[in-house]
């Protein structure tokens, strides 16, 4: 599993897109919001945490086919299928690479898009938070995605409109939980509920995640 | 293998044959009348000439979430026990159910113009019932991308699974995002404000006949489905000879 | 007559799209329908 890990985040790091691309992404989508809504600042600080949460998930959004499809373009993955290593284990520990090379990067540079958008203060915490506990969950509904179209073609667009549904509720409650926080509300109840989302699709997703990926490798 | 190796699908034709007439017959006739006593029935004294509208959205609304849940059964019975039919029925359902969430939707729309003063409010019934309609279509869209219809049957069940418990899990969270302008059920057991009866019967009856309806073009697409899948099997029988 | 009252439009508008969705889907299936059925017609009979 290690292995397949380091595997993974090294492959990652020498194609050199994932992180990049992602960040880059989310840079152009915080700049360019400004210039569809104007430039004060009372009314950026009030969509602020919509924005950084929406462009956090797109920018997530873009690198996803990435998680199966170049292992099964060199047939990587039908080794990794026949491997001792359940499926399931290895649907994860991809998830996971994905998420230290996309969402992580993600957390570490969103309150500095935050600072762009005008973030009111006491949010900057919950926004680091909220999105520590949210994105897990949106790479590992992304590997499912990932898992249900790889080897199709025409996959990207399918994989958007399959996984984007999955990402509302995740979406509205750290989205809610930023806000709370921008107006010094408690933002605790949305984050528990934030959590129990990430925690539940960690330990059951794989499963969904694994069957379609036996499916397309059958 | 070919499916014709089961017998179900071909019992599943005669049935569906016999029934058909009958469900077509019945679906016409009680969505012309109940949309027809519908409209005979006296304004409301708050909503006007309005509350007609409850007589299409209403049921369409209620085939919308009904057809998901038999996507979801079929998509079940295919994953433990492999009816073909059934993952076929499942296909079938799809599009009829995204039709009648559109129906819902855009009534919806036209009501709340003059009701609430705008076509369109984030409010988390209208909300989860656009989030439906997206799970529709994603549905819809994997039916039709994958080739192989075996894979397509798996893959689709799976994600009619994952779906239905992130369309459930969305349904409270809007809940929890926005208070909404909708009123509660309109239909509900319990006493209280309640439906006056001139309104209820056109509706039971509507509502009979959009089931009747959605009964029956389930049942004819499904019967479609079946003939392609026999031609193709017949083709590639042929094509091996 | 029926009595619309001052919301007609509206309620006329609400009958006619979901009319037009619904005959929509309904011949969308019968023609679907009828296609496959002579398809596979034909390559019986052709068989």
């Amino acid at each position: 599993m290690k292995a397949l890990l380091i595997r993974d985040l090294r492959l990652a790091v020498r194609a050199g897109g994932g992180f990049g691309l992602a960040l880059a992404f989310f840079l152009i989508l915080c700049t360019l919001v400004p210039f569809g809504v104007g430039p004060e600042g009372g009314q950026l600080s009030r969509i602020a945490p919509g924005i950084l949460w929406v462009g956090a998930l797109l920018a997530c959004l873009l690198s996803l086919d990435r998680i199966f499809a170049l292992d099964h373009e060199d047939g990587s993955l039908d080794l990794l299928a026949t491997a001792p290593l359940p499926l399931e284990g290895a649907v994860a520990i991809k998830a996971l690479a994905h998420w230290l090379t996309t969402g992580l990067p993600l957390v570490i540079f969103a309150p500095v898009l935050g600072l762009m958008l005008h973030l009111p203060g006491p949010a900057f915490p919950w926004l680091v938070v909220s999105l520590i506990l949210g994105t897990p969950a949106l790479s590992m509904l992304g590997a499912f995605g990932a898992a249900m179209t790889v080897g199709l073609r025409r996959g990207g667009l399918l994989l958007s409109l399959l996984v984007l549904p999955l990402y509302i509720p995740t979406l509205i409650f750290g989205a809610e939980a930023v806000r709370r926080g921008a107006i010094a509300a408690d933002p605790a109840p949305p984050l528990v509920f934030l959590a129990a989302i990430t925690l539940a699709v960690l330990a059951l997703v794989p499963f969904a995640a694994a069957a379609a990926l036996r499916v397309n490798l059958r | 293998m070919s499916i014709w190796e089961y017998a179900n699908p071909v019992k599943f034709m005669r049935i569906s044959g016999a029934i058909l007439p009958w469900v077509a017959a019945g679906a016409a006739v009680c969505c012309i009348g109940g949309v027809v006593w519908g409209f005979l029935t006296p304004l409301d004294y708050r909503q006007g000439a309005t509350v007609k509208i409850i007589f299409l959205h209403v049921p369409s609304a209620l085939m919308a979430i009904n057809g998901w849940l038999m996507m979801l059964v079929a998509s079940l019975i295919w994953l433990i026990r492999r009816h073909h039919v059934s993952a076929l029925v499942a296909k079938a359902a799809a599009p009829v159910g995204a039709v009648m969430t559109l129906i819902a939707l855009v009534t919806g729309a036209i009501w709340g113009q003059p009701m609430w003063g705008t076509w369109w409010e984030w409010d988390p019934r209208l909300t989860s019932f656009l989030i439906l309609f997206l799970f529709y279509l994603g549905y819809i869209a994997l039916w039709a991308s994958v080739e192989d219809a075996d894979s397509a049957a798996d893959l689709t069940s799976v994600l009619c699974l994952v779906g239905s418990v992130f369309a459930l899990l969305s349904r409270y969270a809007v809940n929890f995002w926005n208070q909404g302008l909708h009123q509660g059920a309109s239909l509900s057991v319990a006493p209280g404000e309640r439906m006056s009866s001139v309104y209820k019967y056109p509706l039971y009856v509507s509502m009979l006949g959009f089931f009747l309806l959605f009964l029956a073009l389930v049942l004819v697409r499904t019967r479609t489905e079946i003939r392609l899948r026999r031609l193709s099997a017949l083709l590639a029988r042929e094509n091996r000879a | 007559m029926i009595e619309l009252g001052k919301y007609a439009g509206t309620v006329l508008q609400a009958y006619g799209v979901s009319l037009v969705l619904l005959l929509g889907i309904v011949v969308q299936t019968i023609r679907a329908n009828a296609r496959a059925r002579a398809a596979l017609q034909e390559h019986e009979n052709r068989g």
